[in-house]
């Protein structure tokens, strides 16, 4: 992409087609002759990265569109029936929802690696600034794609981000409305978004072209922030970068395959397994992580349209960021005080981003102001000021001179950093006090489970006992309704044979019809049918059971958590901490108590349970000691049937998640061979030019 | 992109019969995908929202103009909270009217925005009595 090549193609065919179209000659001299600077680090590797995550998105949407439905009544089914039933329906799933994170992960460190070295400044305005439309695509792609499994969440974070719209003065309303294509979010906004997030990834692309063709005619940045002067400045992008990047996208992978495999839910929230509903709120709604700095400066505004201006604002400062950073040294690396507060507002985005996420209230509120104020800030006193006053360091003559040099000196500690970081301990250890204060219910207390961990299975016998409980007693309030009577024979399950399976079926009644009279009838349960739902609709399950209609428990342990808090949703990244659910539900199982504790008053037709929110629900204490026989000789206890059932609710909600873990590892081996490959071979091609 | 035929067509008014509404109790409908309280206030309630200085409100409207004369007692809002669209749950917070679960704005027992972030009261939707017990809403 860097003016006409002289590349000829040797082989003939080759030949007569880069006469007519000189595509050979473009790529030859965009991906394989094109100058590197030589001192190029990891953090370059980010564009490379991103590509990557493009492509796989669309890859895997593209198949994941072929078995989606959108339609508001069919949404959220046709979801779970990617994930029960199409082959490896559960691996693409889980690649586009945890892409679409890591994207963004990789997205934030390509910008910071721009803000840091001073990619944006002359004579990369056009590309930082196709960045940042790169970027805005991609935030609007990533929330029609998270409307589109029409969970809670889904519908509530669509109607919060579309009335965000509706600050605009005089036309607002009728904008809001032409995004709706109702009176409300419904039906025709899911259709509409679907459509959009099928076409912006493409969009997206189209940028992306334009961005790595202005980086192909101005040429990279580098850490030392001087222009390459001679060819000893440069390698060749083959193999020298082609191999350094494949190397970066192998550990990167190394991420992104440990959600997908080992924990796909821990970036999502759990009320997105309760199918959409209009006439509830959550009561917390938040944005997916990616967005939760700028949630953080809406809410930290009292005025509406203030609030939304801000927001925007945030982002599109970024692109007058190459006017408002006149400093001619490009590199924080050679400006000792940019790189101190560089390191400050990467502090403060992260924070911004922790506040995003609390409820806004007391402290977080104050906290939220303060921040929002630093970020502006960092861009409109800090950096113009900065440019004036700040007395960088001597950058050297050239990369090879910095390359030379770079073999005695280190990096000296970064102070301010050190003082950052003490000063967001600080305030987080602040806000968890405040957040236990607040806590209304006791925290479930952990189980050891059977299917916890990287090598975790269904205890078989569990599975069957649970399956008991729930035919014996849940079942006649709750429903099932995303799981067949196949599913029992189904490898990773509890085990029963086809026939097992089937005979169970029999014993059901499955409504059927029309027959040729145009009547509905009965019949006895097939493999193929569904466990029939003990209420014929939601109206009825709620007049039955005293306002409160029974949740349907196929997903439960997947749709109910409880909030672990600093720090210890960062120790869960590591120790794969997942059984939040199971917790919780195991815990209600066991929390009711025949009295309410002193000052807490349950109203009539509710009970005292120890781990509800609120403490006060609906359904009466379902289980009891010896009220359940078991055949193996398992204690008929409360704690035991609480135990089985939880692990067999597990199941249904999530019936691969053994061929999950079980392909994980296989993956895992494969890539830290590739990756190690991919070092030795980049260490042998780097080796002259180190 | 605006509401096809059929959208507006379920759109069209539709009625609804109060008797069933004791005193104190409020009702929840969809009309038009939106959720509309009718709450058949108390007398307590409707003198809290009397009562109140109209000027320091900060939408000021008083309650007069967000009833129907004559029918004080029934207060119809569109439950919807004019901060960022959650729905607000009747009888909470400090007002004895709405409290928003989203952002933490609450309204009064006229379903006036009192605080919190909304900038706007719960808009009243076009309504009239068709008799004393029946509404037309739309």
């Amino acid at each position: 992409m860097s003016g006409p090549s002289d590349y000829q193609p040797s082989n003939p065919a080759l030949q007569w087609i880069e006469r007519r179209l000189p595509i050979f000659g473009l790529i030859h001299s965009s991906f394989v002759a094109y100058p590197t600077p030589r001192n190029l680090n990891y953090w370059w590797t980010f564009g490379a990265i991103l590509s990557f995550m493009l492509g796989m998105q669309i890859l895997t949407g593209v198949i994941l569109a072929m078995h989606y439905t959108p339609n508001a009544d069919l949404a959220f089914k046709s979801v779970e029936l990617i994930v029960r039933d199409v082959n490896y329906g559960w691996l693409l799933r889980n690649m586009h929802a945890v892409g679409a994170s890591m994207f963004f992960v990789a997205v934030y460190v390509h910008m910071f690696r721009g803000l840091y070295y001073g990619s944006y400044k002359e004579p990369r305005e056009v590309l930082w600034i196709l960045g940042v439309i790169i970027y805005l695509l991609m935030m609007a792609t990533g929330f029609m794609g998270y409307v589109l499994p029409w969970g809670q969440m889904s519908f509530w974070g669509a109607t919060v981000i579309t009335n965000l719209f509706s600050a605009i003065p005089y036309i607002g309303e009728s904008i809001v409305t032409l995004l709706w294509g109702g009176y409300a979010v419904g039906n025709p906004t899911l259709n509409r978004f679907f459509s959009l997030h099928y076409l912006l990834p493409f969009v997206i692309a189209g940028v992306v072209v334009l961005h790595v063709w202005a980086l192909h005619v101005a040429g990279q940045n580098n850490p030392d922030g001087v222009e390459p002067k001679t060819e000893k400045d440069t390698v060749p992008f083959t193999p020298h970068a082609t191999i350094k990047d494949m190397f970066g996208v192998a550990c990167f992978m190394l991420l992104y395959a440990w959600f997908i495999f080992y924990m796909p839910n821990y970036l999502g929230d759990a009320d997105n397994y309760i199918p959409a509903n209009p006439g509830v709120t959550p009561p917390h709604i938040v944005p997916e992580w990616y967005y939760l700095p700028f949630y953080a400066i809406l809410r930290s505004i009292p005025n509406k349209l203030a609030g939304v201006i801000a927001m925007f604002g945030a982002i599109i400062i970024l692109a007058f960021l190459p006017w408002l950073d006149s400093a001619r040294t490009r590199s924080s690396k050679y400006r000792p005080l940019a790189k101190q507060f560089f390191w400050i507002f990467v502090v403060v985005c992260i924070l911004l981003g922790y506040l995003g996420a609390q409820p806004p209230e007391g402290i977080y509120v104050v906290a939220g102001r303060v921040l929002t104020v630093c970020y502006f800030a960092y861009f409109l006193i800090v950096l113009p000021l900065l440019a004036r006053i700040e007395k960088p360091r001597p950058v050297p003559n050239s990369i090879s001179d910095a390359v030379l040099a770079k073999t005695g000196s280190r990096s000296t500690p970064m102070v301010s950093t050190a003082i950052a970081l003490a000063l967001a301990g600080s305030l987080f250890a602040g806000s968890i006090d405040s957040a236990k204060a607040s806590e209304g219910s006791d925290t479930p207390p952990a189980n050891k489970w059977s299917f916890s961990g990287p090598f975790g299975k269904f205890d078989r016998g569990a599975l069957q006992r649970g399956l008991k409980v729930y035919k014996e007693v849940c079942a006649s309030c709750h429903g099932l309704s995303y799981v067949a009577f196949r599913n029992l024979a189904e490898p990773g399950g509890p085990g029963y044979s086809v026939a097992q399976a089937a005979a169970f079926a029999s014993d059901y009644k499955v409504k059927d019809g029309p027959n040729d009279a145009g009547d509905m009838f009965e019949r006895p349960g097939r493999p193929a049918d569904y466990f029939p739902s003990p209420f014929p609709n939601e109206q009825a399950a709620r007049a039955a059971n005293g306002g409160a209609a029974p949740p349907d428990l196929s997903l439960i342990t997947k749709a109910r958590s409880y909030k672990r808090g600093f720090p210890w949703f960062i120790f869960d990244f590591f120790t794969q901490y997942q059984e939040q659910g199971p917790d919780y539900v195991a815990a209600v199982l066991q929390g009711f108590e025949d009295k309410a504790p002193e000052g807490v008053t349950i109203p009539a037709g509710s009970y005292y349970n120890k781990y509800f929110p609120g403490h006060a629900i609906k359904m009466p204490k379902p289980l009891s000691d010896g009220q359940v026989t078991y055949d193996d000789g398992s204690p008929t206890t409360v704690a035991q049937y609480s135990k089985d059932v939880t692990t067999f609710l597990m199941w249904t909600a999530e019936p691969h998640m053994e061929a999950r873990k079980r392909l994980g590892f296989q993956v895992f081996v494969f890539l830290i061979i590739f990756a190690g490959l991919m070092y030795f071979t980049k260490k042998k091609v780097w080796a002259a030019s180190h | 992109m605006n509401p096809d035929a059929s959208t507006i067509a379920a759109g069209a008014p539709i009625e609804v019969d109060l008797s069933p509404i004791a005193e104190g109790q409020d009702v929840k409908v969809f009309w038009r995908g939106k959720p509309i309280y009718i709450s058949h206030r108390t007398k307590k309630q409707i003198d809290e929202a009397r009562a109140v200085n109209v000027a320091s409100l900060p939408d000021p409207q008083s309650d007069e103009a967000r009833v129907k004369s004559g029918h004080e007692q029934w207060l119809v809002v569109i439950g919807i909270c004019t901060h960022l669209g959650c729905i607000p749950i009747a009888h909470e917070g400090s007002y004895d009217g709405f409290f928003c679960p989203c952002h933490g704005s609450q309204y009064d027992s006229s379903g006036r925005i009192r605080q919190g972030p909304a900038p706007a009261n719960l808009p009243v939707p076009p309504y009239q009595f068709v008799s004393d017990t029946k509404i037309q809403i739309g």
